[in-house]
């Protein structure tokens, strides 16, 4: 499985400490939501876990190896912008990682490989609602189908991890429910561990298995260089989401309030108040 | 309204694109007239006459010595020293300008002398060349190449580190190596920029091709122009910048047209 462990992870850049102390464990198959203001470094550690960059301070482990400091195809990565290929077809697109995987030099496949890559991207851009644009350029969909497109061609990969940038912040709100509705399908439906960054907190407690908030306590004008940000909140989703199993309550209902039987690690109220 | 919320219709912005054209081509019958009735045998704005009779003897009247078609012949002495020197150049830059976006090393090894050999001016080399190189077909290409490869590869160079840093690493998360990433993301994404890089040089290739021509030639659309210079033959010059016009012209359409029939995705786009 994949199990990412941030320890003691410290970024700066220059004289700009931009996160500090922070420390985390993602368990396989969670979905966690990072959310916090602008600016406060929740991208920079999304690029961290991707291997863009490498932290000053610390260590981030893959399943207890250290992670290699350049991108690799056991992450796959949704960006707002940017994230697909303008110059290939969807197809092209999804086709693209399969077609580089396993060699260093064949720049396309041929014959039956070819046929069978291109029927499993089919798949892919099926599964993502996409079946009828397969020869389109990005230029010629909208905003929600790119980033469709963008999951397809990151899925396609089978990667043990899913690195998401404020996927769907630039998407209008029809849209953007019904990408969530493909994004918890598709987390429930692959072995896969979900990273997001968001700025939507909405977006955050309606998907995510655990939401990690981060900020920076120190903000002053001159205190803003020195201190980082740090994680300030850890909140688990309850009742908790489980990849794979039904959720019990509607994503846009309060929690029940009322003991359900299921047990939790707080303290139990044995009545509801008032009663 | 604001001026600039006024729009020409179609109609209009065609006549307007006219406009200058006639402007220019009626400045220069006024002036021609003018000295002509001074002066019947002026020829410094030789008359509608003067030219037609110019295109006629440099076009489709052989010569009596050689049996040559001059405007033909240095057309195609001209277009064969062009072209040698387009693709030359374009082969080069295509490849360092890739090697110099892509790489950081290479690009800390070879930007900077890149940039300083940009700025050296071909024309000042010109003696060096006929000298190292004979006054040949070599030396002339040369030329051209010198004076439009650097700021080809510096463009190309600059259009791949444009290329959006998402690109990059997605591709790497799709397990393609450096190779493999020049040959489908970084290629396909800056050879349409090849295309207008190439289209804004084209005017310093002619410039070039010219010089080279009018200093040391047997034959060329600058060495035309520069051989009846000596007889004041304008009608002849005018004729030869016109047909250059028009050759640099339809170079220029056929270019775009090119990058968008292989490139459809760049319709529309300044690429």
């Amino acid at each position: 499985m994949s199990r990412i462990v941030v320890k003691d992870v410290w970024q700066e850049y220059g004289d700009q400490v931009v996160l500090e102390r922070i420390s985390l464990t993602i368990e396989p198959r969670s979905f966690v939501a990072l959310v916090g203001p602008s600016g406060c470094g929740k991208s920079t550690f999304l690029r961290l876990l991707l291997g863009d960059e490498k932290p000053t301070r610390g260590t981030i482990t893959l399943d207890g190896a250290p992670l290699v400091a350049e991108p690799g195809p056991d992450r796959g990565v949704v960006f707002q912008r940017y994230s697909v290929f303008p110059h290939l077809t969807v197809l092209g697109n999804v086709l693209f990682g399969l077609e580089m995987r396993g060699s260093s030099t064949r720049i396309r496949l041929l014959g039956q490989q070819r046929r069978q890559a291109i029927e499993t991207a089919r798949a892919m851009i099926a599964a993502v609602g996409l079946l009828g644009s397969e020869d389109k350029y990005p230029a010629q969909l909208s905003g929600g189908m790119q980033q469709r497109l963008a999951l397809a061609q990151a899925l396609v990969m089978k990667p043990a991890v899913l690195l998401l940038d404020e996927p769907f912040g630039a998407l209008d709100p029809g849209i953007r429910a019904e990408i969530h509705e493909l994004m918890k399908t598709l987390w429930h439906e692959t072995a896969l561990t979900v990273v997001m960054v968001t700025h939507d907190m909405r977006e955050a407690f309606t998907l995510a298995t655990r939401v990690i908030a981060f900020e920076r306590p120190r903000d002053r004008p001159e205190e803003r260089e020195r201190y980082g940000a740090l994680l300030s909140q850890d909140i688990s989703i309850w009742p908790p989401r489980i990849a794979g199993a039904a959720h019990p309550s509607s994503p846009d209902r309060d929690d029940p309030a009322f003991p359900l039987g299921q047990t939790r690690d707080d303290p139990v109220i044995s009545e509801p108040p008032g009663a | 309204m604001r001026w600039i919320n006024y729009k020409p219709s179609r109609i209009t912005a065609l006549t307007l694109a006219l406009c200058p054209f006639i402007l220019v081509l009626l400045a220069y019958a006024i002036g021609s007239a003018a000295r002509l009735a001074d002066n019947p045998a002026d020829k410094l704005l030789p008359g509608i006459a003067a030219l037609g009779d110019a295109i006629n003897r440099m076009a489709f009247t052989p010569d009596v010595r050689t049996g040559e078609l001059f405007l033909w012949a240095d057309t195609l002495a001209s277009l064969g020293r062009l072209g040698a020197s387009l693709g030359i150049a374009t082969a080069i830059a295509l490849v360092v300008g890739m090697l110099v976006g892509m790489f950081p090393y290479l690009r800390a090894l070879l930007a900077p002398f890149i940039a300083v050999v940009s700025m050296v001016p071909p024309l000042a080399l010109l003696p060096v060349l006929f000298i190292v190189m004979g006054l040949g077909e070599v030396s002339k290409i040369t030329l051209i190449v010198i004076g439009i490869t650097p700021i080809m590869i510096r463009d190309l160079a600059f259009k791949v580190l444009d290329l959006p840093h998402e690109q990059l690493v997605k591709a790497q998360t799709l397990d393609a190596s450096s190779f493999q990433i020049a040959m489908r993301v970084v290629l396909p994404q800056t050879l349409p920029r090849l295309f207008t890089c190439l289209k804004l040089q084209l005017g310093p290739a002619w410039l070039f091709l010219i010089a080279a021509e009018a200093i040391s030639s047997d034959s060329g659309l600058g060495y035309r122009i520069f051989l009846v210079r000596r007889y004041l033959s304008m009608d002849v010059i005018f004729t030869y910048v016109a047909w250059i016009t028009l050759l640099a012209v339809i170079m220029n359409v056929a270019l775009d047209w090119l990058r968008v029939a292989i490139f459809p995705w760049t319709r529309g786009t300044a690429q």
